[in-house]
């Protein structure tokens, strides 16, 4: 007897997830991002592997090639320093990339934390957390960002810290609404009513159950994280040279535009094309995931 | 209405207090060694410590946050470490110019953005609708400062039609500072030429803010507009014989753009954030490009004043919004 409720229940969770699929592939913006992101990862795993000038990468110069303009051997030119741009910018992957999903990870999981704290638990729990979150919230992240990462110095760590510490609020809140609801259902009724231990409904039964906004957030997220990353490379309290940066490689290039562009505009579409395909992705994974925002 | 605008005034004032406290805490607390920071790396232990004493930095930190808090309502942000000029007079200076970049990129976005989000709410799923939706997806992925190398090196560099940075020809004097936006004192003094080359240097940069926010208004005027056209008045309208040009533009539109002024109060402190990447591209005076150049030296106080700055305009402004949206939309005002 057992069986048979079981079996039903994955049943319709294959049709769902089946359905949710079909509709991903059906739109063709969405499997558009999903290619440039698997692209993405790609160079995130191999980009190192694979950059045709590995000596570059690791800092060092060829100053017999300076300034050379895009070519067979050298596809994106060369830099001030005589480094393939190609190598540089595929090297690069990887900083950016795992740089912005540290920022994401940190942020979801500091905001899920304060976020179902404050919606299981309501009362003052909640009011001193969400009042906490909302200052957080009206300075711009960027600034927020800039300001933390000024007083930390400069690095690679620092920089994911204070992006981070900026990223949480907005995880807070979308956590604490779905507790809020998910409180309500009668699942969770029924799993109070077994005698259940709040961590136990908390975790076991509203968790799992609102998984999927937080899915569709961070990867929405994920690009705006690149971009954070890439803009205090920028200004110069990011990741330091000789590591490959995009941000960091634009901010040097642009003292060479416009004879050598090219140094500043494969950096650039890299970071462009990787942040566009992870929108793209969230756009779509947003519409089938989220049933309140169908177009 | 009156007391409605006054509740709104009264609830920002712990929301200040916190932000004093979070910057205090950046500033003073995060950096392991704020004096040794400040004293350079070949300071004396004596020297570090007069620079302790000259800043109270030696003191309690409740009472060095005392301290910073009646400063900063007296207008005191305290002292760059590294000019050692006032924190506040140079913010005064900087100020006026990111307010006229962030408004004229705030102008272009809605001018530009509202308009064509209807559009494609009306041809909603033809091709101006997919159009618009590729475009704006493109314009929010697009980093800012990328944006704002690419228009310089077509528009200043290769075309040369206009400059490629800073807000006025250092030759020449800027317009008479009433508002301190330039395009606006020159209309008041009547110079027309000033107008022109002020507008000229604010183009570029402009534009590169504007494009995301643009992209945003347009996707959530696209939104409200479908769900305004969904609403039974539309129907009853339609079904009495109106025509779909009197619908849109007498019914639609209105009831579309109050739920859109939310985001572009929200999109305010977004830009605000922004200037620092676009004001450090193009050279613009402003505040950003103060906290950027105080980052390379490492001096934190104009960066955190900034922050700050920033902070209480963004507030102000989500107040100024919550207004206008209790003008438009009378049923806001008695809730």
């Amino acid at each position: 007897m057992t069986d048979v409720p079981q079996d039903s229940r994955r049943s319709a969770r294959a049709e769902a997830s089946r359905r949710a699929f079909y509709r991903f592939r059906q739109s063709r913006l969405s499997m558009v991002g999903a290619t440039m992101v698997a692209v993405v990862v790609f160079f995130t795993l191999f980009g190192n592997l694979l950059a045709p000038y590995p000596e570059h990468v690791r800092g060092g110069l060829n100053t017999a090639e300076r300034f050379q303009a895009p070519s067979l051997a050298h596809p994106f030119g060369t830099n001030e320093l005589g480094q393939d741009v190609l190598s540089l910018v595929m090297a690069g992957t990887p900083v950016s990339v795992a740089a912005g999903f540290a920022v994401v990870l940190i942020g979801t999981v500091l905001g899920v934390v304060v976020g179902a704290l404050a919606g299981f638990n309501g009362g003052w729990i909640d009011d001193v957390l969400m009042r906490f979150s909302d200052l957080m919230l009206t300075i711009p992240s960027l600034i927020l960002a800039m300001a933390v990462a000024a007083a930390l110095g400069p690095g690679f760590v620092n920089m994911i810290i204070a992006i981070a510490l900026s990223w949480w609020p907005g995880y807070a809140r979308l956590v604490r609404g779905e507790v809020l609801q998910a409180r309500e259902e009668v699942y969770v009724a029924a799993a109070r009513a077994i005698g259940a231990s709040p961590a136990r409904v908390l975790f076991r039964h509203i968790l799992p159950n609102i998984v999927s906004p937080i899915i569709v957030k961070m990867s929405l997220d994920m690009g705006f994280a690149i971009l954070t990353v890439a803009a205090l490379g920028f200004i110069g309290i990011g990741v330091r040279p000789p590591t490959p940066e995009w941000g960091t490689l634009l901010s040097i290039a642009r003292n060479y535009m416009p004879d050598f562009w090219w140094t500043a505009v494969f950096p650039g579409m890299a970071m462009f094309l990787a942040v566009f395909g992870f929108n793209l992705l969230g756009d779509g994974l947003r519409d089938v995931l989220d049933p309140r925002a169908r177009r | 209405m009156l007391r409605f605008i006054l509740r709104r005034i009264l609830l920002i004032l712990p929301v200040l207090i916190g932000m004093t406290i979070i910057m205090f805490v950046i500033a003073r607390v995060l950096p392991g060694d704020p004096v040794g920071l400040a004293a350079g790396p070949n300071a004396t232990r004596a020297e570090i410590e007069a620079l302790a004493r000259e800043f109270g930095l030696d003191q309690p930190l409740w009472v060095q946050y005392w301290t910073y808090l009646s400063g900063l309502v007296q207008g005191d942000f305290g002292t760059s470490l590294f000019s050692r000029r006032p924190v506040a007079t140079d913010l005064a200076a900087y100020l006026p110019a990111t307010l006229e970049l962030v408004f004229s990129a705030l102008l272009l976005a809605i001018l530009v953005g509202i308009p064509a989000g209807l559009m494609a709410a009306v041809w909603r799923n033809k091709w101006p609708d997919y159009l618009s939706n590729i475009l704006s997806v493109a314009a929010i992925s697009m980093p800012r400062f990328f944006l704002g190398l690419l228009l310089q090196l077509c528009f200043a560099m290769w075309l040369m039609w206009l400059p490629l940075g800073g807000r006025f020809p250092i030759i020449f004097d800027p317009p008479p500072g009433v508002t301190g936006f330039y395009t606006i004192d020159s209309i008041i003094a009547g110079d027309w030429d000033s107008f022109w080359t002020a507008l000229r240097y604010l183009a570029l940069p402009a534009i590169a803010m504007s494009l995301s926010p643009l992209a945003t208004i347009l996707r959530m005027m696209r939104a409200s507009t479908i769900e305004v056209m969904h609403q039974d008045y539309v129907t009853t309208a339609r079904a009495l014989g109106l025509s779909p040009r009197l619908i849109v533009f007498k019914y639609v539109l209105r009831n579309a753009i109050s739920s859109s002024l939310t985001v572009i109060g929200l999109y305010f402190g977004w830009l605000l954030g922004g200037t620092v990447l676009v004001e450090t591209v193009f050279d613009w005076p402003g505040i950003g490009l103060y906290a950027t150049s105080a980052i390379v030296s490492q001096d934190f106080m104009p960066v955190v004043s900034v922050a700050l700055v920033i902070g209480v305009l963004f507030v102000t402004a989500n107040i100024v919004i919550d207004v206008l949206y209790g003008l438009i939309n009378p049923k806001v005002r008695y809730q």
